[in-house]
């Protein structure tokens, strides 16, 4: 099961952030979908906030390091999608410091702890640090203890991005999953469409 | 933003839903000088944010219901979760609501007449009927004439139904072995573009919020209202109704904006449309020497025969995909046993198109992840059904919103107190549903079975009675026009007139119950 930009770009877009493709540019290296135009001035990955509302790269990784963990097995791409999902999603003021914050203490926990940055621990060791932070049975406050914002800006804003995406719904047989605007006719099926004969972007098929 | 009074307004409407905003819009429209005050906010901007409030816990409920403004009592045998049961804002509960719509039935008016039960209305169904039909145009209701328990109709509905979903073709296998009848019901939402508004594009998330625009909001009229010249205050509470010397006409309303300010509107006419619970707290607070059991009450029905609707449901497993929680509405209902006579009490039943969990926000409350959390949602998402139904309740005295004096809110004025209770023959009523629906899951092997009966029993949200319309002064509050019996120039709007509720979700009835309102208020501005 293979999740895309264009998955997260979809979840994004159902939670209001939208044009995030454009900045994105400014460090994806080009896609078969963005080389249409402007290569040479577009392509180039850029370092640490080379857009404003870039988040750091060491937070980007660690997400996508929890991005690994957090997700079946079975998800492939997942760097890539959940790189798109957390710039689009840091353009969100009222969220940006908080998940930088809150990615920022679980490295530097990681690093106290095992005496390496999160992204660079074998994954089990990952899942462990997390559970050992107690964020696996921690309630979701966007303002509270560590554990508690770990699970609402870090797990809980993966699980969002994966579940609430037509890719990561279709693992578990809901391809028009709530919170995706996936147009009004899927509930009249009686199975999952195929998806690579089906548009699953935002624009609704109803 | 400047939230003094208007000069010279015909018209000051108290609530900014479904009853005040359509009312606004009609007369904003036939030139009176409207002013709408409404003590909530208006919520601008982006339903994206309600979306993940919804969604995703840890942020709260997406319309700010339940602070110390919204404080209540319930003190009868049966708790009323009343904060769940409303919103305040621009919009009223529609931003909350499911846009089910659907007519009363005939005999709804008619009940005593027929049964002997409730309290007879001062107006039939063929009066309300053309009020329906326009009250149907100004939400968009998508629905099809394939009902036959449906009350006579001219016109077809403005939009086409929705079709109706996977999960009813599996019902209609039962539901055609037991000779129960499905179709599809109204929706207040989209199937086609309407009104400037997006069709359905399958957020999943209706209650309790419509990031699409899809579903009807009362939103639409409120702004109607104010591009034909209302004027609209939100965050204006209003806190009494001050009378003339007389005690004949209401002169103003008197309202507390947010930085403590307190205003008077003035006008010539005034529209109560605070929803079934605040226009009896706004009524009671309103006592003068004149009225000492406050405004409108020389009947004392005034808080008299709260009614809501009763869920009664029932569902479980089958061994085979049944797609739900693609949308958040339903596509059928079946009416069949509405008009029955024993036990007398109306019931409809719903196919429910959102029955058990939604995958991702079981993820989002699971205690593992990854793999083990795959399983779990494997394991809980795919194969639920389940069947809903509204039971009717009828109007008894004993179940009343009243005033609790020891509580205030944080404007020092007493909260409203609910006290209710369901009685017997509603718990046979609901008994009877879940017979009906042990009978269709019986049938299609569900297993699994939960079932919410009289035990488990809870209300639909929908607040009514509480200001009875009839034609007699000494027994209801309002006459056939909404117009207060004690006073010229009060109106009021809302279930709270419906002297007895049927089974149907109300807004619909409200709506053109308002419309109404408003060509009788028009006449007499002159
Ligand atoms: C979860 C839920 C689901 C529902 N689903 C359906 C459905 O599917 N079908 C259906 O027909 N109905 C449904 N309803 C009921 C429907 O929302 C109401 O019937 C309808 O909104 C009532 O309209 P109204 O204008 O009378 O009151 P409201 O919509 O409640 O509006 C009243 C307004 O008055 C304002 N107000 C109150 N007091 C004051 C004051 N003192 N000063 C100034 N303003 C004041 C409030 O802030 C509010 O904005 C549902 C309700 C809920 C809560
Ligand atoms: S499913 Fe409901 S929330 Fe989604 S677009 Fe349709 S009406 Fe709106």
């Amino acid at each position: 099961m293979r999740l895309t930009r264009r998955d997260a770009l979809a979840v994004l877009a159902g939670l209001g952030v939208t044009g995030g493709a454009v900045s994105l540019t400014q460090f994806d290296p080009p896609t078969a979908e963005s080389t249409g135009e402007g290569r040479g001035s577009d392509g180039e990955r850029g370092g640490d906030g080379d857009a404003d509302d870039t988040p750091p790269t060491a937070v980007r990784e660690t997400m996508v390091a929890a991005g690994e963990v957090v997700y079946p097995s079975a998800a492939e791409g997942v760097s890539e999608f959940v790189e798109t999902y957390v710039v689009g999603r840091t353009r969100d003021d009222s969220r940006r410091a908080a998940m930088v914050d809150a990615a920022t203490e679980l490295d530097d926990v990681a690093r106290d702890w095992e005496g390496a940055a999160f992204a660079d621990l074998p994954a089990d060791d990952r899942d462990r640090l997390l559970r050992e932070l107690g964020v696996d049975a921690a309630d979701p406050v966007p303002d509270g203890t560590l554990s508690e914002r770990l699970r609402f800006h870090v797990v809980n804003e993966l699980l969002y991005a994966f579940y609430a995406s037509p890719t990561g719904g279709r693992l578990v047989g809901i391809e028009n999953p709530i919170g995706h605007p996936g147009g009004a006719e899927s509930y009249r099926r009686a199975t999952m469409d195929d998806p690579e004969t089906t548009d699953s972007g935002g624009e609704g098929d109803g | 933003m400047d939230r003094s009074s208007v000069a010279d307004a015909d018209v000051c409407i108290v609530g900014a839903g479904p009853a005040g905003g359509l009312v606004a819009h009609r007369l904003a429209e036939s030139g009176a000088t409207v002013v709408v005050l409404e003590a909530g906010p208006r919520f601008d901007g982006d339903r994206r944010e309600q979306l993940e409030q919804h969604v995703r816990p840890g942020l709260g409920g997406p319309w700010e219901m339940g602070g110390p403004r919204d404080a209540f009592s319930s003190t009868g045998e049966s708790f009323y979760p009343l904060n769940a049961a409303r919103v305040k804002g621009v919009g009223g509960s529609t931003l909350h609501w499911q846009g089910m719509v659907m007519r009363l039935h005939e005999r709804d008016f008619e009940l005593d007449a027929r049964h002997g039960v409730g309290a007879d209305w001062p107006i039939g169904y063929d009066d309300l009927r053309p009020y329906y039909a326009a009250a149907e145009r100004e939400f968009g209701v998508a629905g099809a004439a394939d009902n036959p328990y449906a009350p006579p109709r001219d016109e077809p509905y403005p939009l086409p139904a929705f079709r109706p979903s996977h999960s009813d073709s599996i019902f209609a296998e039962a539901c055609e072995r037991l000779g129960i009848d499905m179709h599809s019901v109204g929706n207040a939402r989209n199937s086609e573009p309407y009104d400037d508004r997006s069709p359905c594009v399958g957020y999943g998330t209706c209650k309790p919020v419509c990031p699409s625009g899809a579903k009807y909001t009362a939103e639409s009229h409120v702004e109607k209202a104010e591009a034909a010249g209302a004027r609209v205050i939100d965050r204006a509470r209003v806190r009494r109704l001050e009378h003339d010397e007389a005690g004949e006409r209401v002169v103003a309303a008197a309202y507390t904006t947010p930085d403590g300010e307190t205003h008077r509107q003035e006008a010539t006419q005034f529209v109560l449309a605070c929803g079934g619970v605040e226009n009896v707290r706004l009524l009671l607070l309103s006592d003068s020497d004149r009225y000492p059991d406050g405004l409108a009450n020389s009947s004392g029905a005034v808080g008299r025969y709260f009614m809501d609707h009763l869920f009664a449901g029932m569902g479980g497993r089958l061994d085979r995909p049944t797609r739900q929680n693609h949308v958040g509405f339903n596509t059928s209902e079946c009416h069949q046993f509405y008009d029955d006579a024993d036990p007398v009490n109306g019931l409809k039943l719903e196919f429910l198109n959102y029955a058990g969990p939604s995958p991702v926000i079981d993820a989002l409350h699971a205690d593992t992840w990854g793999d083990d959390l795959l399983d779990q949602l494997d394991e809980s998402y795919g194969t639920h059904v389940s069947m809903g139904a509204l039971v009717e309740q009828l109007p008894r005295e004993d179940n009343y919103v009243g005033l609790d004096r020891e509580t205030t809110d944080d404007l020092g004025d007493p909260v409203p107190e609910i006290h209710w209770s369901v009685d017997e023959q509603t718990e046979a009523a609901l008994s009877r549903a879940n017979e009906i629906q042990a009978r269709v899951l019986d049938d299609l092997g569900v297993e699994d079975r939960w079932t919410v009966g009289p035990d488990e029993t809870g209300p639909a949200y929908h607040h009514m009675g509480t200001t009875r319309m009839g034609d007699d002064p000494e027994s209801s509050v309002v006459d056939a026009e909404c117009r207060a019996h004690d006073l010229d120039n009060l109106w009021i709007s809302g279930s709270s007139v419906f002297p007895t509720g049927g089974a149907m979700n109300p807004t619909l009835t409200i709506a053109a119950l308002s419309l109404r309102l408003a060509e009788s208020l028009r006449a007499t501005l002159g």
